[in-house]
């Protein structure tokens, strides 16, 4: 099963729940860090790296011997990425998507598809818990195809736990992680930015025809809005975790909360009950 | 000459436009003549990203020598510097505003790009 942890509004707790639900399961997992702009999860992790490789995007390179200045690339290119200069292709590798059509439509074949690091996928690994991070190299502003390369290791398919931290917000990097997922849960909070963020977060899943539900974070912050949207939507309310400042002095200090309250750990044993039965397509308890 | 000067308008009595990339129209000067015509280039005010690239394309396509614009990114710095036009840069309020200040040489053609990407 491959869960997406996701959230319309930044900041709304969905590494907190991640890597809490991680270590509250006791049981073999992989957690993939798709949040690939500002990566977090091995800061609570603290796993120890085993393997690292570039992340890479197939840009163009043009053989000017064979090219006569068709500009059939600079016409195909909805990135704008090449120009044609008295015959000459000159490509932007920063805007370049990597769709390779330029490559493929070339009639004379001038084009040759070659690697551009734009980012590093890393493998940590502690205790029952492997963790596959993303990250976006600085000044690089495609985010997916680091996802893609998270989401396509190799070792994805041998877990048959998956939780994905995903980016915060609905644009493409969190569509990209939310495709393929079994089900998703939504991380808010009961405020007026936290309602609104999750009104566009449930409009993204909705789109991608996945299962998904919710938690409140810091419950108590706020009023009760978000919870009486989701009942007026029908979208089941998995989990609460209560507004508690001492979950807050233990996350700033890099800790796992679960390990650390035992109460905690309690209450993820039951939220992650709930996403199991929410998965199985049944009726859950609502968490109180 | 072909003259290109970035504008928000069709006449020259047009705002001049301080960017090249998203500039809504290019009014094209011809020197020898004292006539000019109007390119449009609003698919660019749309572009998600590379307006500058599309917008040097975009002149160099119609024959321009030269350029008078409030600013200049890299990308389309580079294009424009590749395919040997002078660029000058303006401060102007309208088009005539800049037209003038090409005519009388208060301008010179830049050397380097004027602002980072995406400094809009």
């Amino acid at each position: 099963m491959k869960i997406a942890i996701a959230s319309g509004k930044g900041g709304t707790g969905k590494t907190f729940f991640s890597v809490n639900l991680a270590h509250s399961l006791d049981r073999e997992l992989l957690l993939l860090d798709c949040d690939v702009e500002e990566p977090n999860v091995n800061l609570f992790l603290k796993g120890e790296l085993v393997e690292q490789r570039d992340s890479t995007l197939l840009v163009p390179q043009v053989d000017l011997d064979l090219c006569d200045g068709c500009r059939v690339c600079a016409d195909f290119c909805q990135f704008n990425a090449i120009a044609v200069i008295r015959g000459v292709p000159l490509i932007f590798e920063d805007l370049c998507h990597g769709c390779g059509g330029c490559t493929l439509f070339c009639p004379q074949k001038a084009m040759d598809d070659t690697p551009h690091k734009i980012g590093v996928i890393s493998h940590y690994h502690k205790g029952k818990i492997s963790l596959i991070e993303g990250r976006l190299d600085v000044g690089k502003a495609l985010a997916v195809p680091v996802i893609r390369d998270v989401k396509g290791d190799k070792e994805v398919a041998k877990h048959p736990l998956v939780i994905l931290d995903a980016p915060p917000g609905t644009s493409c990097p969190v569509v990209w992680s939310l495709s393929g997922c079994d089900l998703a849960i939504l991380v808010t909070e009961g405020t007026p930015f936290g309602l609104h963020d999750l009104k566009l977060a449930v409009e993204t899943v909705r789109e991608v025809g996945i299962p998904f539900g919710v938690v409140v974070n810091r419950d108590g912050l706020g009023d009760e809005r978000v919870v009486t949207y989701c009942q007026e939507e029908n979208i089941p309310v998995v989990g609460k975790i209560p507004n508690d400042r001492e979950i807050a002095t233990l996350y700033a200090q890099g800790k796992i909360v679960v390990d650390e309250l035992p109460h905690y750990r309690a209450l993820f044993t039951q939220i992650w009950e709930n996403i199991a039965s929410l998965a199985k397509g049944g009726r859950y308890e609502r968490v109180q | 000459m072909r003259v290109a000067f970035t504008a928000g308008g069709e006449s020259l009595d047009s705002p001049f436009d301080n960017r090249f990339g998203r500039a809504e129209k290019f009014i094209i000067y011809d020197t020898e003549s004292d006539t000019f015509e109007v390119l449009d280039n609003t698919q660019n005010l749309q572009a998600v990203q590379g307006a500058g690239v599309q917008s040097a394309q975009h002149i160099i396509d119609s024959k321009v020598d030269e350029l008078v614009t409030g600013n200049l990114g890299p990308k389309a710095a580079k294009i424009i510097f590749a395919a040997g036009i002078l660029v000058y840069q303006a401060k102007a309020e309208t088009v005539s505003e800049a037209l003038a200040m090409y005519k009388s040489k208060a301008i010179k053609p830049l050397k380097e790009p004027t602002v980072e990407e995406h400094w809009v």
